[in-house]
């Protein structure tokens, strides 16, 4: 009989903060710069220069621990995590391994197997490294420092995950918490979100782990889910083999849809961590994580359950709007605005995300102002606007966030409300049918809709339906 | 500890660790210093520090900040000024892929 | 040669009242130094340029009344470790041999924001690493009093410097008594601060958490004047303290009437020089005789200041200089054609025999299975003889010590035995494991007319008592002439 195995997986998951400055040195974190134009001598390591510590950093890690139930070490320090390699300009990086800012915390996740813990072995800070590109034409590599020195955290997960579902939804609330937090955009496919994913397999009911790997350079869900069922089965099939699992870290390759060992002489994969002498320790005292927990947001899961409370929204509604703060946001104003929140989520679940999927767009790549949905909302209750026109003014505040009012009369989209024009229609209309105006009065109701239908192709589209039903009964 | 704390395959290890490549004589030369010093430094195990934290930071301040505010412009041409050798305001390396 | 003999605050008053410009004081010490270099090579560079470029500023800064302060216009010789913005700064090594740093070390930059002058960059043992300045790799300098002895080290050359009268003033950096040995062994005074009093930032570190900047002098006045100077927080630099610095012309209300002097009974052993010994006696003795009440003490954790300090100061010395490397900065093998051969050909013939042994030595102790060993060994064994001084601090207000168990030996003889090099630093290493500030002076000469020096030290952060403590032994003392004075060379 084949054996069963069981996959054990933790993540180390790298969040790139979004601060205005390096976690070192008052250089830029902004994308884009040309090459090295956001350094100095602190993050090109330069000699005698030396590390001081953004604040923000701090904020921003203790605002995360403790929206992750984490443990906060008000005693933390920064370490030397000592290698040689081009993208780190010291040759060491500066993180925490002794003491760091938080440990011992977790995170819930929903999947098909229902809720779960994911336990969170320890947070720290640290800083990113520098950038290398191949350079074809001379066969060398090319180093850019203007990434060296961006604050990270990393988070350490425990070996809590079984399938790559559960490692998705973690990644995903881990995200949802740091958007909503503001400390990070997580983005995968830019960087700002990285996992590396320790992998290894176990035949089910054994207590021991077995030999873990380290997968590295997954940037998005899809590469995460197609490396882990790559290693389970490279795994599995080694130990079928009679054959063992090397401890090992291996790069994922996206575009040959698998995984190689990256190994050297020269990575000795001894860190020689000691305490960074340069940079004092930091203490958090009660009072500042206090500060800290009473500035932080409201959460998805108490925001969906005021949704359902304050704006009567159903819970599959509450639920996916908070998914995103940005959504969320976009949906309170724009509901503010229109003082109509059942109406603006239908704006938001319906139209909108039927075009962010077709454009294939996040939620934070929504730009609008919510005051333009909201004005069309009320363009439309006030009749001055069908629905299907409606959608195309949306389709452009979308693309362009155009003021709908103004544009609705360039394009020629609003309603007509002059009666005038409908009654000319309507007698036309009436005029041009004498046989179905005949049937309706011999008892066939019915035929009105045909006659709204007739009446309405007359104006093009810009009458009120209902006002067009009214003047037909009169008339008839 | 006794016998010889520095071996070859220790010493092989150290010279990654470093980053240096030492010649046979030099190598030699460091292993049979080190070794000396090392017996010597061994001199700490006599000492009783059961009570003692180490002791990383002779200063008492904590919370060194500074404020999140961009200080730094455009630093590109003095991060290359001493770079041996540069490319389109990159540093050159011997391949690392 | 009147001119050459006077203190560094008597030459910026004369400066300042006119009596000689700027561009003649600064003169006058070339000349000094084609004199003396040719035998004792305290210098590596002076930059031309920005010499002249300064001579004007500061000659025009003194007329508006923008330079006032005590050493305005005053040239100060800075050793080769601290960062001179467009001003080559090898550390004495081939690694960074064209080396020209984008900033001013911010000791630097206070000093010529006082008005002052950098006249030259000075000679030093390799990074930091000796105690002879004869790791050097471009040349020994010669210690002035006999040039077939060394100036000491690692701040020989700002040592020679000052001992030849090439400089009144200079800069050093002292990581385990690399300001007040050769202080010491060339006759002159030099200050260790406590740790965070005077800004590392734009040091190139050796051992980050032991390393300070600090004035070298004629005398202790003049040292204090430029302590005051390059003292103080700095925002740039997280190990800089916020304390406020105190005056240096309070120093002259010191006396030695009840001031209560520990001498440490071990310092006075076996290891050290009977000549050495005679000459810290005698001067104890007249500290008493004025007042002092002097008490021998046990200072036991002698025997482990050693290799608690070789064991902190290689492991962080061989983080440091990871980033020498090739690849941003400094010599580079350019054969190479694989990343890993390109470091390890580059340090290897970069960097000079006792830096990699160091550099071996720190990344075997941090190494995996070690750490606990050797490195948290070695900060335990610091906190216990921290807390010893600080116990010492609860009755005495100076420890009084020699400087060194030996006079300066001679060029040649101390790098065949490293360990043996290392134990002579036995006096200084714990000020600057404990973080301590103390200062070093003259106290007389051995029998072969070499100087003899004397370290006072001080709790942190009292600078001013050791100081005070130091300038009234100094005044019973008499004055201790330059090396130059003594006979023309």
């Amino acid at each position: 009989m084949a054996k069963q195995y069981e996959t054990v997986i933790g993540l180390e998951v790298h969040v790139e903060l979004a601060t205005e400055t390096k976690i070192f040195c008052g250089c830029s974190t902004k994308f884009g710069g040309a090459p090295n134009t956001h350094t100095c001598p602190v993050c090109t390591g330069m000699p005698g220069s030396l590390p001081v510590l953004n604040k923000k950093v701090v904020e921003y890690a203790l605002a995360l621990g403790l929206a992750a139930n984490c443990q906060i070490n008000q005693y933390c320090r920064f370490d030397r995590k000592n290698y040689f390699y081009p993208d780190n300009p010291q040759n060491y990086q500066i993180s925490q391994l002794y003491l760091p800012i938080c440990h011992d915390g977790w995170l819930e996740i929903q999947t098909s197997g229902g809720t779960k813990k994911v336990r969170i072995h320890e947070m720290h800070m640290e800083e990113d490294a520098g950038k290398l590109i191949h350079d074809e034409w001379e066969d060398c590599s090319l180093v850019d420092y203007n990434r060296s020195g961006v604050p990270l955290i990393e988070i350490v997960s425990e070996p809590d995950m079984r399938t790559s579902e559960e490692v998705i939804a973690y990644l995903e609330k881990l995200r949802m918490i740091c958007q909503y937090l503001g400390v990070s955009d997580c983005k995968l496919q830019e960087g700002s979100m990285r996992a590396d994913v320790n992998l290894s397999v176990r035949e089910v009911g054994s207590g021991r782990l077995g030999t873990r790997t380290e997968m590295k350079n997954l940037n998005s869900f899809k590469a995460i889910s197609h490396a882990i069922e790559g290693e389970r089965e490279r795994q599995i099939e080694l130990l079928e083999e009679g054959r063992e699992v090397i401890q090992e870290t291996r790069r994922w390759d996206d575009n040959k849809e698998s995984s190689y060992a990256m190994r050297s002489k020269e990575d000795a994969k001894d860190y020689r961590y000691f305490p960074d002498p340069d940079l004092q320790p930091v203490s958090i005292s009660t009072e500042w994580m206090n500060e800290i927990k009473s500035r932080q947001p409201e959460f998805q899961e108490e925001k969906a359950a005021r949704y359902q409370k304050e704006y009567e929204l159903s819970k599959y509604d509450a639920n996916i709007l908070t998914q995103s703060k940005h959504m969320a946001d976009i949906f309170e104003e724009t509901a503010g605005f229109c003082g109509n929140p059942k109406k603006a989520a239908n704006w938001l679940m319906g139209e909108t995300m039927r075009l962010m999927k077709e454009k294939s767009m996040e939620p934070e790549d929504l730009s609008f102002s919510p005051k333009h949905l909201a004005d069309l909302i009320l363009a439309i209750e006030r009749g001055e606007i069908n629905q299907q026109n409606a959608k195309k003014v949306f389709a452009a505040i979308m693309d362009e966030d155009v003021e709908p009012i103004s544009y609705m009369k360039e394009k020629g989209l609003l309603m007509v409300s002059d009666s005038g024009a409908i009654e000319t229609a309507v007698d036309e209309v009436l005029a041009a049918n004498p046989k179905t105006v005949e049937e309706f009065h011999s008892g066939k109701e019915k035929v009105l809709g045909f006659l709204v239908g007739q009446v309405m192709k007359k104006m093009k589209g810009k009458a009120d339906p209902a006002k067009v039903n009214e003047l037909l009964r009169k008339k008839l | 500890m006794s016998g010889r704390k520095i071996d070859d395959a220790t010493m092989d290890n150290v010279e990654i660790l470093a980053k240096l490549a030492l010649s046979p004589q030099e190598r030699q030369k460091a292993m049979d210093e080190m070794e000396k010093i090392l017996d010597y430094v061994e001199k700490l195990n006599e000492l009783d520090t059961n009570q003692a934290e180490p002791l990383v930071h002779i200063l008492p301040e904590v919370n060194v900040f500074r404020e999140d505010v961009v200080t730094n412009g455009d630093g590109r041409e003095e991060s290359l000024a001493n770079a041996p050798k540069s490319k389109d305001g990159q540093y050159i390396v011997p391949k690392t892929v | 040669m009147e001119m050459l003999q006077l203190t560094a605050r008597e030459l910026s008053r004369r400066i300042r009242d006119g009596e000689i410009s700027v561009k003649e004081t600064v003169d006058m010490y070339r000349e000094q130094m084609e004199k003396m270099e040719p035998q004792i090579h305290a210098f590596l560079s002076v930059d031309e340029d920005r010499l002249a470029g300064r001579i004007q500023e500061v000659e025009e800064g003194i007329k508006s009344g923008r330079y006032s302060g005590p050493l305005a216009g005053v040239p100060v010789a800075v050793k080769d470790n601290i960062c001179t913005r467009g001003q080559k700064t090898t550390c004495a090594s081939k690694i960074l041999e064209n080396f020209v740093p984008a900033f001013d070390a911010e000791a630097v930059k206070r000093l010529e924001d006082a008005g002052m002058i950098v006249l030259g960059k000075t000679n030093m043992d390799e990074f930091a690493m000796g105690s002879t300045t004869e790791t050097s790799a471009f040349g020994v300098t010669k210690n002035p009093w006999n040039i077939e002895h060394v100036p000491g080290g690692s701040s020989g050359g700002s040592c020679a410097a000052v001992a030849a009268g090439e400089a009144v003033l200079a800069l050093g950096s002292d990581t385990g008594g690399s300001i007040r040995q050769p202080a010491a062994y060339c006759g002159v005074t030099g200050l260790k601060p406590t740790y965070g009093r005077v800004s590392r930032y734009g040091l190139i570190a050796y051992a980050s958490s032991l390393d300070q900047i600090g004035p070298v002098g004629r005398n202790v006045q003049d040292c204090a004047a430029l302590f005051e100077v390059i003292a103080g927080h700095d925002a740039k630099d997280s190990t800089s303290s916020q304390k406020a610095v105190e005056s240096w012309e309070s120093l002259t209300e010191g006396s030695l009437k009840g001031k209560k002097i520990g001498i440490p009974k071990e310092y006075f052993a076996e290891g050290t020089n009977e000549e050495v010994k005679k000459a810290l006696t005698d001067a104890i003795e007249l500290m008493a005789e004025n007042g002092a009440e002097v008490e021998y003490f046990s200072l036991k954790m002698v025997d482990y200041v050693i290799p608690a300090y070789y064991i902190i100061a290689c492991a962080e010395a061989s983080s440091n200089l990871e980033r020498f490397d090739g690849v941003k900065y400094g010599y580079r093998n350019m054969e190479s054609t694989e990343l890993h051969e390109m470091y390890k050909k580059s340090r290897a013939e970069g960097f000079g025999e006792e830096v990699k042994r160091r550099i071996l030595l720190g990344s075997f102790v941090l190494s995996a299975g070690y750490y606990d060993a050797y490195y948290l060994k070695a900060l335990k064994a610091k906190a216990l003889i921290k807390k010893e001084f600080d116990q010492a601090f609860e009755k005495y207000d100076c420890i009084l010590a020699p400087a060194s168990p030996t006079t300066a030996p001679k060029i040649g003889t101390s790098l065949c035995d490293p360990l043996q090099m290392y134990l002579s630093d036995i006096y200084t290493v714990a000020v600057n494991l404990a973080g301590l500030p103390a200062v070093s002076l003259p106290c007389g000469r051995d029998s072969q007319g070499l100087p003899v020096g004397m370290q006072i030290i001080g709790d942190c952060f009292q600078e001013k008592k050791i100081l005070q403590t130091a300038a009234a032994y100094e005044a019973l003392r008499g004055p201790f002439p330059m090396a130059w004075e003594k006979e023309e060379m």
